[in-house]
């Protein structure tokens, strides 16, 4: 159990520890950072597979199976264009 | 079993911002998305170990949903054009609001578990990411020319508040109304934060949509966090609030970069006095042609070409770096200047420039390069409209007045490539155009940018 204060100063650090990594950013690396970002909170996915793992009712079940289509999307969705914008970065000195 | 589990998570939490932090440079960039992916896919895979994911039905079920979703967004990822890359963005966000909502709905249906502090925290993060869910999927629509308007109606904001103020108030009456939470109440809960999140999205302009896709990428993460702490996993917390917190920061880059802040975006009209008379025009348009405006570039020794969206939807990048490639073989000194707001996102020109094979070095950024107009011999206009008007600086009636721009004007000459006459996106009339160094190049992009191709290869 992550105790109240715990969860306080995780929020904090973590806080933090966004706005630090994302203050050094160059402009042009905005919209795939924002994709980046977008397919990191894709983590959500693994809270609707517990949510969903343990649903009791079959509504619960059809709200958890539904959260886990979206969060799948997110985080499957979220990598692919992410990863497809990066790629085509590259430098007139590197290899073309 | 529970220490493999919180290994993995926490080496997901690690790898997660280490990704994003290498995300940070064009160099490391691509390495930071790929091992950010196998944080996520070490915490799927040992979630399935997970000693609350019980029940064969349910298994199955995740097995499902997840090949449903993923096989989705994967087509659809793989396929969608670089241009439309900011409304895809917002869609797979907003499922990821939309999934966060979900787990508070699951928690709130087993509250007879939950302390009221955790049914609280579920309440507020079903409420950000309801909002986040439909808010993206508006943003999606108008961005995507589904919804064309931007819909305002009488005491609109009124009507706003009164829903918002309906949905705390449900919600707050669900946080504490202990272990059985009312089913009904709970629909009708969710459903007001639905159509907030809609109502919200509405009135606001396509050009003011990446803000909102940003905000909302910020909120979802916000939601995630809140999340994380219902169902006690310190990874979705770590992650959700990193992106929180880097996403709001992004927000306000982004809105202080279109000169647009925050609140004015969300509660401002933008538009209604763009019609007026934005002072006298002096000058006329003088047209040139392709032929000649190739013979400019040739002979310069210093060429800026700033694209702007226009650029991308007549699919002209591909012949402009064509064109960047023979003026570069006859030693002419060639760079891009990139507005922050060029394209429909900040960096969305990058990436549609690196599509075409422009190589990041080339490209540079507002501050970087405003004062290097001043020594180029021609600065080429191609797409872009609001983000070169003078006005900005000169002109305190202009809506649009004490956004920075690109001092274009400074350049010896300038040749501007426009479909056609009229105004830019922001309705306002170009002071640029009708300046005396100013040569209008009229035509499709690509075909104009061909035939200057053509101009600068004829002159061998």
């Amino acid at each position: 159990m992550i105790e109240g204060f715990v969860a306080l100063y995780i929020f904090m650090l973590a806080a933090f520890t966004g706005y630090e990594v994302i203050s050094k950013v160059p402009v042009i690396l905005h919209t795939p950072l924002m994709s980046g970002s977008n397919f990191v909170h894709g983590i959500v996915l693994v809270g609707t597979m517990v949510a969903l793992g343990h649903a009791e009712t079959g509504m619960q079940q059809l709200v958890g199976f539904v959260a886990v289509i979206l969060a799948a999307g997110n985080a499957v969705g979220g990598y692919v264009v992410t990863e497809r914008m990066l790629e085509m970065f590259k430098s007139s000195k590197g290899n073309q | 079993m529970s220490f493999i589990i919180n290994l993995a998570y926490f080496a997901a939490a690690v790898l997660f911002i280490v990704g994003l932090k290498q995300m940070a440079s064009p160099v490391t960039a691509r390495r930071g998305i790929v091992w950010a992916g196998w944080g996520m896919v070490l915490a799927t895979v040992v979630t399935f170990l997970h000693p609350e994911v019980v029940g064969f039905v349910n298994y199955l079920l995740i097995l499902l949903g997840i090949g449903i979703g993923g096989s989705l967004a994967w087509y659809t990822g793989k396929r969608v054009a670089m241009t439309d890359m900011p409304q895809m963005i917002a869609l797979y966000n907003g499922m990821g609001g939309g999934a966060a909502a979900g787990i508070g709905i699951v928690a709130l249906m087993q509250a007879d578990t939950l302390a009221w502090t955790t049914q609280f925290i579920a309440v507020l993060g079903i409420i950000i990411g309801s909002v986040a869910f439909s808010g993206s999927l508006i943003a999606f629509a108008k961005l995507q020319g589904l919804i064309k308007k931007s819909i305002r109606f009488d005491r609109q904001q009124k009507i706003n508040l009164g829903v918002l103020g309906g949905t705390l108030l449900l919600g707050l009456i669900i946080a504490f109304s202990g272990s059985q939470v009312n089913g009904t109440l709970l629909l009708l809960f969710v459903l007001l934060a639905l159509a907030f999140g809609v109502l919200m999205t509405i009135p606001i302009g396509g050009a003011d949509m990446p803000v909102i896709i940003s905000l909302y990428n910020a909120l979802t993460g916000l939601a995630v966090g809140f999340k994380g702490l219902v169902l006690d996993n310190a990874a979705l917390m770590i992650a959700g609030v990193v992106v929180g917190s880097a996403g709001t920061l992004l927000t306000q880059l982004m809105a202080k970069a279109m000169n647009r802040p925050l609140s004015n975006v969300l509660f401002s009209q933008f538009g209604e006095t763009a019609t007026e008379e934005q002072g006298e025009i002096t000058g006329t348009l003088k047209p040139i042609e392709a032929s000649d405006a190739g013979i400019m570039m040739a002979y310069a020794n210093k060429v800026i070409i700033v694209p702007g969206y226009g650029m991308a939807v007549a699919q002209a990048q591909h012949k402009i770096w064509e064109l960047t490639q023979r003026l570069q073989e006859r030693g002419v000194d060639v760079k891009f200047a990139i507005h922050p707001v060029a394209g429909r996102m900040p960096g969305h020109m990058n990436v549609l420039l690196a599509e075409a094979g422009v190589p990041y070095d080339l490209i540079y950024d507002l501050d970087e390069i405003n004062t290097e107009f001043k020594t180029a011999d021609v600065a080429v206009v191609i797409g872009a409209n609001d983000v070169v008007n003078p006005v900005a600086r000169t002109n305190p009636e202009s809506p649009i007045y004490g956004m920075p721009i690109l001092n274009v004007d400074e350049a010896k000459n300038v040749i501007v490539i426009k479909r056609g006459k009229g105004a830019g996106f922001s309705g306002v009339e170009n002071h640029l155009f009708y300046a005396d160094n100013t040569r209008m190049l009229y035509g499709d992009g690509q075909k104009v940018a061909g035939e200057l191709v053509a101009a600068v290869k004829g002159l061998g």
